[in-house]
């Protein structure tokens, strides 16, 4: 007789929470020190449900077929030079921002896994987060495999892993991740787990990766879905801890509602610079930044907290200032990456006429009173040859670290300003949401590193531009600038010409 | 403090990393042109306390100078702000003198120009 | 009350195609966007996916958890089983 196949649910219960053991000479508290101090009250791990029953031996299974697949596809693209066929040398920018800005936050929320995998005492819980903790090594190691093949071909993608720690925009999601790792493991399960995965991942890996397809980058969107598919574990990880948390006692909803608030606007400030991959650097569109957010926020976040309310956890605050600033928000980044990309280590350009028609459709709005014709004021200074870029060093915003350049809510012609001052010293921001994050924990957030701020305290390799640039590993005149004039657009010209030639 | 910390002397540990002090004897200022919003955002210049007040206009012109409004700015008529207070400053006199301090930040207005078409761009 | 949307976004691929093709033979009011690479089939409430039905297309036996192969996003709570993979919102 051979023996009855065990269920998904027996399989799960013996191969997670039935390995786990009582310790004996050690107390439960000095092996988990971390997972206390926050406040949060746990009355029964064991209620800890992980609905995908993902067990290690399957984990790994499905894992390496997915590996396989990545893998077949990125070797038959390099195989067969697919970095002549995207769209256009324009496209290849969107990895350079996706490379330095967003692959090295895999890896942080790799270590920060890690850490809560080691330190939350429920076995379920511990699982869980030593899968995404490897999962999400997996993505960084996937993306610098995939992005390598076009560092190749195409400049300023190189210095990655340095630029993370250096340059201005970096700051944005490096600071985003350092927040969140400094937390204790509850708040880095909320941030990472809830905030950033489950309300706001879909925005990036969902339109964004079909933008990758429709631009005939075919190991792009390869690596992007095969990091998807862990994604919706991710995702359902990041709600499970959200309702577990709420259900083991009524003194966390405070605690988790606070971090929801503030994780939801860091998390929507650090997705805006999606916002102007997707409306303005991808050559063919898939859909709008708005069209995906009232998709994936609107509706599908509309649909989650009506979910949740149940357990009394509200829409974070500010989502409604989020959604109005959704017909802004592109515009507004690309217009920071327009002036801004000659101390950038990528490329930007002027839209031309057929895109800036797309966007007036798109933002029947807000674009044509207030960003067309800004464009076409910049549009006529590249005709007289003086191209602009933005002559001085911005004012950062203490919290998110973006430049300070959003709009007051309900006036797109003013710029929003907001401060405290906290032992003595002012400190600035670009929205009511970043100045409750800080005012919330002033200690932690003076301690920010500000870019720029930094670069006027003397510690950016000099007081000169290409000094700056020399310390931020940036190729003046190769990596940084506009599209228009770059080798990587010389480069795309000689493929395009030799197509034609041997096509006549 | 605020700070919900597993180390009860983490305020010991703070490391403050904007003071004043740490600008070699200069103070950050912030300068914003209302109205003219296509310039990303109000910029920053690290100022001796002793700089006399006007020299901010012609640091302005400098990060200005290309916008076709720019040339037509007539300072003597221009409306200042200084941290949230409307300001009538000395140009002669010091930015401390006219109440400018460590990350202050002046915004101005210049009236008749509201930016190219009247967009605040 | 806006409608709450359960939601499942699949790889548009040949190993996805039988699983597309069974969520809208068991689901009749399932709503289906395109993109490229990718197709996104939204219910009101409830969106099921059975194992059965999936072997029926495919020729083989399938577990509920191979879903994940080709799963790209989803919304709703997740219940699943040897037999089913369902995603809700709780009325």
């Amino acid at each position: 007789m051979t023996a009855k196949k065990l269920s998904l649910k027996q399989r799960y219960e013996f191969l997670t929470r039935d390995l786990d053991w009582e310790p004996s000479y050690q107390s439960a508290d000095d092996i988990y020190p971390y997972d206390k101090f926050e406040g949060i009250k746990i009355k029964d791990w064991s209620g800890w449900e992980d609905p995908f029953r993902l067990t290690m031996d399957s984990y790994w299974k499905f894992q390496a077929e997915k590996e396989r697949k990545l893998y077949a596809v990125i070797d038959a693209f390099a195989q067969n030079n697919g970095q002549t066929g995207v769209s256009d040398g324009r496209y290849i920018n969107v990895l350079k921002v996706f490379l330095t800005g967003i692959s090295p936050e895999e890896y942080q929320a790799h270590r920060g896994f890690a850490f809560t995998g080691r330190h939350l005492r429920g076995a379920g819980t511990r699982v869980a987060c030593q899968m995404q903790s490897l999962d999400e090594l997996r993505h960084v190691q996937t993306q610098i495999h995939t992005i390598s093949h076009y560092n190749k071909y195409f400049d300023g993608m190189s210095e990655f892993p340095i630029q993370h720690d250096r340059v201005f925009y970096l700051s944005v999601p490096k600071s985003f991740f350092d927040d969140a790792r400094t937390a204790g493991p509850f708040e880095f399960m909320v941030a990472v787990g809830f905030a950033f995965e489950y309300v706001l991942t879909n925005l990036l890996f969902v339109p964004f990766m079909s933008g990758a397809a429709y631009n005939g980058d075919m190991s792009t969107v390869t690596f992007g879905f095969s990091a998807q598919s862990d994604e919706s574990r991710h995702m359902t990880l990041g709600i499970e801890v959200i309702k577990f948390l709420l259900e083991q006692h009524p003194d966390n909803l405070p605690i988790v509602q606070r971090w929801v608030d503030k994780w939801f606007w860091r998390g929507f400030r650090l997705l805006g610079i999606v916002a102007a991959m997707m409306d303005y650097m991808l050559p063919k569109k898939v859909m709008s930044w708005k069209e995906a957010w009232d998709i994936y926020f609107v509706e599908a976040g509309g649909a989650l907290f009506q979910d949740l309310a149940r357990y009394g956890l509200k829409m974070p605050k500010y989502a409604d200032i989020a959604t109005e600033a959704g017909e802004h928000i592109s515009h507004q980044n690309w217009g920071l990456f327009y002036q801004l990309c000659h101390v950038a280590g990528f490329h930007a350009w002027m839209p031309d006429a057929e895109h800036l028609d797309w966007l007036s459709a798109k933002y029947p709005n807000t674009f044509d009173k207030y960003y067309r014709p800004r464009f076409e004021m910049w549009a006529k200074q590249e005709k007289e040859g003086k191209r602009f870029f933005f002559n001085g060093l911005p004012q950062l915003c203490s919290c998110c670290q973006l430049p300070m350049l959003y709009t007051e809510p309900g006036d797109p012609t003013k710029t929003c300003f907001r401060s405290s001052v906290f032992k003595g010293t002012r400190y600035h921001f670009c929205s009511d949401g970043c100045k409750d994050i800080f005012d919330g924990e002033p200690e932690k957030y003076v301690q920010s590193w500000l870019p720029v701020n930094q670069i006027f305290q003397g510690n950016c390799g000099g007081a000169t531009v290409p000094e700056v640039l020399d310390w931020y590993k940036i190729n003046v005149g190769v990596d940084n600038g506009d599209y228009v004039g770059s080798p990587d657009e010389a480069l795309w010209n000689a493929w395009t010409a030799q197509r034609f030639s041997e096509a006549s | 403090m605020s700070v919900v910390a597993i180390t009860p002397d983490y305020e010991d540990y703070i490391e403050y990393r904007d003071e004043q002090s740490l600008y070699h004897g200069a103070m950050l200022v912030y300068v914003h042109w209302e109205e003219h919003i296509s310039f990303v955002s109000a910029f920053g210049v690290p100022l001796p306390p002793g700089t006399p007040f006007g020299a901010i206009c012609e640091i302005a012109m400098g990060i200005y100078g290309d916008h076709p409004d720019a040339a037509r700015i007539d300072w003597s008529q221009a409306e200042w702000m200084i941290d949230d207070e409307r300001a009538t400053p000395d140009f002669g006199k010091s930015i401390v003198e006219n109440g400018i301090g460590h990350k202050s930040l002046i915004r101005f207005w210049t009236p008749g120009l509201h930016g190219y078409q009247g967009t605040a761009n | 009350m806006m409608t709450q949307l359960a939601s499942i976004t699949l790889m548009r691929n040949d190993d996805a195609r039988p699983i597309i093709d069974a969520i809208m033979a068991d689901n009749p009011d399932v709503c289906v966007l395109n993109m490229p690479g990718a197709v996104k089939l939204d219910c009101d409430g409830r969106l099921r996916v059975n194992r059965a039905s999936v072997e029926e297309r495919m020729g083989r036996a399938w577990s509920p958890q191979e879903i994940q192969l080709v799963l790209v996003s989803m919304a709703g709570n997740l219940e699943e089983d040897d037999d089913q993979f369902t995603l809700s919102w709780h009325k």
